[in-house]
């Protein structure tokens, strides 16, 4: 059996690295550590002594750790009840768009239908569209609803999310045509057909929605700045823009709270990585 | 093609309905009908939230309206408006100097890190999650970062320049340093984004091509110039059109970051239009300026399209 050694965790090359590699990996790495560099400075800004920021000197590395700043941040604004809009809204979202859309992709994937192809050309058409354009009267239509400062004004206009019906489409078009037909053959109804036949076949496809609505809904900011007006139905991106606003020296806070924004993004990132990654690939989409 | 073809193509004739046969106006037009009914709610939020909107938008730019009272039809004067506006013009410019900015940019580096990456290397798969990570982050926290990494007294950028006994800079209180800013700031989100589009289109290039190309004895250079760049031209062509609707589109980190200043100096288009909306509540004029950006957005895409097709590279 093979010793351990302390580089067991780096992959074992078949071949050794030449000088090119050698050159590229350092190239990566100074890379990676660059872009790394922010997430990493907004830590050491968070945890540092607040009159540390700006007396002057200056280290990479913090000091002291005030672990209560976050506290401090925290209290500034009521940021629980961001965080309980903010998952409402991003869970709600992902259940209704996720259902919708998959429905929707199916449909442009495996029926023909009269006016197939110019309706799903007019959907991913309106990517296109700058949202500044259509604000105003969409904010016209959720007044007239009754829904600003709802959860339904901001989940409701983007729930149909044009990406998502093309990402589910590309994926439908692979399910093999004969497993549908046999499912009718056996009388099933044509949404049973979808729900107890293709459904359990596109477990990636709705892990990569799930992701991406969870991801766009979490990170939204235009939109929900518009339909929320009142702090108390505020996002946590409209909070920490508000933070901002209020409190533009208070750094430790600020970064603190933006920190602690993008830790469930980076939950679902470490643990669906693979479903990022595949659904970037696969359509080219952010 | 007719609707009972159709249905025959479909495999639904009458003689193969199996056990399920059903009879009434249900069962004869199901098949007809189900597409539209599955299709419904996104065509239902889709033309109350889109279509209803952009046809909205477009009616009001032919009018004056604080949306208070009745729209005025004024006719084309929004448009006449933005013709002499020096503001539009200048937030206009402003939308072409980022995306001409961020989207070459963005896309090489996205290429160069994909083509590193794309070997046998230690620790590859921590390097494309540290690089893509950025792309998670929100538009407003990255604003905030950065707004904080350049800031002109305390960011850490000046810190550097200074210890290093260099002049520090004005990041985002000087208009000549404000935009450059924002750009890098932007290269931070798309680079992984970019890249892990790369690492897709690499993964679809077959090895032998290379293999040959090595018996040829063919440069690394060459190599690239004659089997991988033209291979990810599709990629290439994906890349370049979502990258330029991103940045045309570009909002909340600029909003955040700069607030569209100092001055004048990183209004973008959409910001300024978001502002004479919401701001100068002038609806007519932000819906002109707002379909003017709407078709300038169609042009370039189809353009982009059509010289893709052009260079005998269909996508």
């Amino acid at each position: 059996m093979a010793r351990s050694t302390p580089f067991d965790w780096l992959p074992k090359s078949r071949r050794k690295m030449n000088t090119r590699d050698v050159v590229s990996w350092l190239l990566l790495v100074a890379f990676a550590a660059v872009l790394f560099f922010p997430i990493y400075w907004m830590f050491v800004t968070a945890v540092r002594p607040k009159d540390a920021l700006f007396n002057g000197e200056f280290d990479l590395w913090p000091s002291q750790l005030m672990w209560s700043n976050f506290a401090e941040g925290w209290n500034r604004l009521p940021f629980g009840q961001f965080y309980i809009n903010s998952f409402a809204i991003a869970i709600i979202a992902v259940i209704v768009t996720v259902f919708i859309n998959l429905l929707c992709g199916y449909t442009f994937a495996k029926y023909k239908f009269p006016g197939r192809n110019i309706i799903f050309l007019l959907l991913i058409s309106t990517l296109m569209i700058p949202i500044q354009v259509i604000m105003v009267p969409e904010f016209l239509l959720i007044t007239k609803l009754g829904w600003v400062n709802t959860y339904w004004g901001v989940i409701a206009p983007r729930a149909a999310e044009a990406f998502g019906i093309f990402m589910v489409r590309q994926f439908m078009l692979a399910i093999p045509d004969e497993l549908i037909e046999a499912g009718r053959l056996d009388g099933a109804g044509e949404f049973a057909i979808f729900w107890k036949i293709v459904l359990p076949l596109s477990w990636p496809v709705i892990a990569v929605l799930t992701i991406f609505t969870f991801m766009w809904r979490w990170n939204d900011f235009v939109w929900p700045l518009v339909a929320l007006q009142q702090q108390d139905a505020f996002t946590v991106p409209l909070g920490l823009n508000l933070l901002k606003g209020q409190y533009y020296t208070e750094w430790t806070s600020i970064m603190g709270m933006g920190l602690v924004s993008i830790i469930p993004m980076l939950i679902v990132f470490i643990f669906f990585q693979r479903y990022f990654i595949q659904g970037i690939a696969n359509t080219g989409l952010k | 093609m007719t609707t009972s073809q159709r249905l025959r193509e479909d495999g639904n004739t009458p003689g193969n309905r199996g056990k399920g046969h059903k009879t009434g106006w249900w069962a004869r037009n199901e098949r007809l009908l189900v597409p539209y009914i599955f299709i419904s709610p996104n065509i239902i939020i889709f033309a109350a939230f889109m279509l209803f909107p952009i046809l909205f938008a477009f009616y009001m730019s032919f009018h004056e309206w604080s949306l208070i009272g009745v729209p005025q039809f004024n006719g084309l004067d929004n448009y006449v408006r933005m013709v002499h506006d020096e503001l539009f013009w200048q937030s206009l410019g402003h939308t072409v100097v980022f995306t001409a900015g961020t989207v070459p940019t963005s896309i090489a580096l996205g290429l160069a890190a994909a083509m590193l990456l794309n070997r046998e290397l230690p620790a590859r798969g921590l390097l494309r999650s540290v690089i893509f990570l950025p792309v998670i982050v929100s538009g407003v926290v990255t604003a905030l970062v950065a707004a904080w990494i350049f800031n002109d007294n305390y960011g850490v950028i000046n810190s550097l320049l200074k210890a290093a006994g260099l002049e520090p800079i004005l990041w985002l209180s000087s208009p000549t340093w404000a935009m450059p800013s924002i750009i890098i700031t932007t290269l931070w989100i798309r680079i992984g984004f970019c890249m892990v589009v790369y690492l897709a289109g690499l993964q679809g290039i077959p090895s032998e091509y290379y293999d040959a190309a090595q018996v040829d004895g063919a440069s690394g250079w060459r190599q690239f110039r004659h089997i991988t760049w033209p291979l990810l031209a599709p990629t290439t062509f994906l890349l370049l059109v979502i990258n330029v609707i991103f940045s045309f589109h570009v909002f909340d980190l600029i909003y955040v970051m700069t607030g569209g200043g100092p001055g004048f100096s990183t209004t973008v288009l959409v910001q300024y239009i978001y502002e004479s909306a919401f701001a100068s509540r002038e609806m007519g004029y932000a819906s002109a300026m707002g379909i003017v950006l709407y078709l300038l957005i169609v042009v370039l895409t189809v353009f982009q399209w059509r010289v893709s097709r052009q260079g005998g590279e269909g996508v």
